[in-house]
């Protein structure tokens, strides 16, 4: 017999309370896993931008458009290798709900800027012959049933009337954080179109995307942009993609900071739930601990089992929330459309603190009943009545 | 037979609000090797609290308590847990087993303490329940036994190491006349057999018949002695 099958008798005991404490840990880890996915998630456009990309865009807001003029200019400045730019296009597809991404965007040097959309050399070539074609994410494409050759058809609002698109490619994303729910098509397409029926909204541009040879240069390269365009009619705002994207994401820091107290407020709450069931388990046992200590074992000893009983039933708790939060979290990401999280998943990281977590609430539960236990003396534990 | 426990001016107070409550008062008391000792006296004359000063469960308040030339009142905690594990086995009223291990795991408990390897433990377990004659309810559970049979194997893990001394407190408090007798029959044995010096508190003067001395205790001093 050793101590471990003492320490495994022991925590089940009290089988009905062992079992809703290990059910109690489990929904707090499974809600721990959930929420620190949702909030990685969201986390992942940030995780997915390129070292070598800088975005440009209108100094007053992210709204305001830039003068297509400019890139001429941007293509001239120091350290820069390709200049791409793109224009929100919003609009409908189908109903208001069927949400995703729709860019306009330069066709000669988009893909080349970002070579994270993978499509054949077919369908580049489709895509750089034909005006009025696109390519569409594969999530997306999935989603709504859009296969290559098909036509879509967007409602405009911030350009209005119907727009027929033709899809030359379904690109396949490079890697997990990759982007696979947007929809790309030529800005020519739809500056023709603005020449001809808003000619005063043509020739601009949403924002403009640079691509840099060394990324250690990407701060002078942004102040060399804004200083160059400071007494333009439009000026500049420069920053990494990385920090345009945090800045993005920012907007719903409060409900993240939140979802991430929240995570942690759960551990502490079953933190205290383990304690009390450790508490209520030492108590019960203070004669038989006062026995122990009569036979010669020691403090250690006894802290060997209380803390081992403890980090046990924290450690099955844990394993089992983890395997049910992993289901949850997949089940989510295949029920929430790909463009509110295009990753949901958990993490090595958020496995790694679900598990420190629910091993941390078992070893802080016990260190009372420990305390209890060591310092009791043997005399006092034998009149124990509980 | 020479000299086994020596208690010189002992004394032990307990405090209560403040308030000094004196439970045994030097009081001086020699046990010979393989001697059979009963202590009678009524609640609160202090038998108990001789009894777990002797068994090194308890700090005196003063004086001193030699045991086979080891002053035990002088030892840490650590040391005195060590030294119950070599020296002493614990008889109690309540039996005090584990009730999720069985009989044998209950026994094999003190041997965890030492280096003796699991088939070594497994002989020196089989032996204790077989002199307490339960070799044949090793795996059954404390819930699986009556009260003297739960006794018994209370008596199996107190013998299982092989103490220097066996200590019991009202043995046979909480068992039926048969049952008493049974367990009193097999500290007798014990004693007169295997030689091992027993201290026992009783209440019941039928089990003090069975010591070879028996000591009176009132208001924590020793009065009388029957041989």
């Amino acid at each position: 017999m050793k101590i471990l099958k003492i320490m495994f008798k022991n925590s089940m005991r009290h089988k009905l309370r062992t079992s809703l404490t290990i059910l109690g840990i489990s929904v707090a880890v499974i809600a721990f896993i959930v929420m620190r996915s949702i909030v990685s998630a969201w986390d992942v456009g940030v995780e997915a931008a390129a070292a070598d990309r800088v975005i440009v865009r209108n100094s007053v807001s992210f709204i305001f458009p830039i003068p297509y003029a400019y890139k001429d200019k941007l293509e001239k400045i120091d350290g820069v290798k390709r200049v791409t730019w793109a224009n929100w296009f919003g609009g409908v597809y189908k109903e208001k709900e069927n949400f995703f991404g729709r860019l306009a965007v330069d066709h000669n040097t988009f893909l080349d800027v970002y070579p994270e959309f993978l499509i054949t050399p077919d369908e580049k070539k489709m895509f750089m012959e034909d005006i009025q074609s696109c390519i569409i994410g594969e999530a997306t494409a999935n989603q709504f049933n859009i296969k290559k050759g098909d036509i879509v058809t967007l409602q405009g609002d911030i350009y209005p009337g119907n727009w027929d698109f033709k899809v030359a490619a379904v690109y396949k994303p490079r890697d997990k954080i990759t982007d696979a729910t947007g929809m790309y098509f030529r800005w020519d397409y739809l500056n023709e179109r603005l020449e001809k029926e808003s000619p005063d909204r043509a020739n601009d541009a949403g924002w403009y995307v640079l691509q840099v040879n060394d990324p250690k240069q990407i701060a002078a390269i942004s102040q060399k942009v804004d200083n160059y365009f400071k007494n333009s009619a439009a000026a500049t705002k420069t920053e990494s993609e990385r920090a345009f994207n945090q800045g993005f994401i920012s907007s719903s820091s409060a409900i993240l900071t939140a979802m991430n107290v929240v995570s942690f407020v759960i551990i502490g709450i079953i933190m205290l739930v383990l304690g009390n069931t450790m508490i209520m388990s030492a108590r019960e046992r203070t004669r038989e601990y006062s026995v122990l200590k009569t036979l010669g074992f020691s403090g250690k000893h006894l802290t060997g089992l209380i803390l081992g009983e403890s980090l046990l039933i924290s450690l099955i708790g844990g394993t089992v929330g983890l395997l049910l939060g992993e289901m949850v979290v997949t089940g989510l990401g295949q029920v929430v459309p790909k463009t509110i999280f295009p990753l949901l998943e958990v993490t090595t990281l958020n496995t790694i603190l679900a598990m420190v977590a629910a091993l941390l609430t078992g070893f802080i539960a016990s260190i009372f009943p420990i305390h209890k236990a060591v310092n009791t003396k043997i005399v006092d534990g034998f009149r124990f009545v509980g | 037979m020479s000299t086994l426990i020596e208690v010189t001016n002992l004394q032990k107070s307990y405090w209560r609000n403040n308030i000094e409550i004196p439970v045994l008062n030097k009081l001086n008391l020699g046990v010979e090797s393989g001697e059979f000792l009963a202590l009678m006296g009524p609640s609160g004359s202090g038998k108990t609290t001789l009894l777990n000063l002797i068994a090194g469960i308890d700090r005196p308040t003063e004086g001193k308590i030699t045991i086979d030339g080891s002053d035990i009142a002088k030892m840490s905690e650590s040391n005195l847990a060590k030294w119950r594990s070599a020296n002493i086995g614990f008889i109690f009223q309540f039996y005090n087993l584990i009730p999720v291990l069985t009989a044998y795991e209950n026994v094999e408990l003190p041997l965890l303490l030492t280096k003796l390897k699991k088939d070594e433990r497994k002989k020196h377990v089989e032996t204790a329940l077989t002199i307490v004659g339960l070799g044949d309810r090793m795996h059954h559970s404390p819930k699986q036994l009556s009260g003297g049979q739960e006794q018994r194997v209370a008596i199996a893990r107190a013998i299982v190491t092989d103490p220097l001394i066996l200590v019991a407190d009202e043995p046979t408090g909480d068992l039926d006349k048969n049952s008493a007798t049974e367990i009193l029959n097999l500290m007798e044995k014990l004693n007169k057999e295997y030689k091992k010096t027993i201290v026992m508190v009783t209440h019941d003067p039928h089990a003090a018949e069975r010591a070879g001395r028996i000591l009176h205790l009132e208001k924590g001093e020793l009065v009388k002695e029957t041989v």
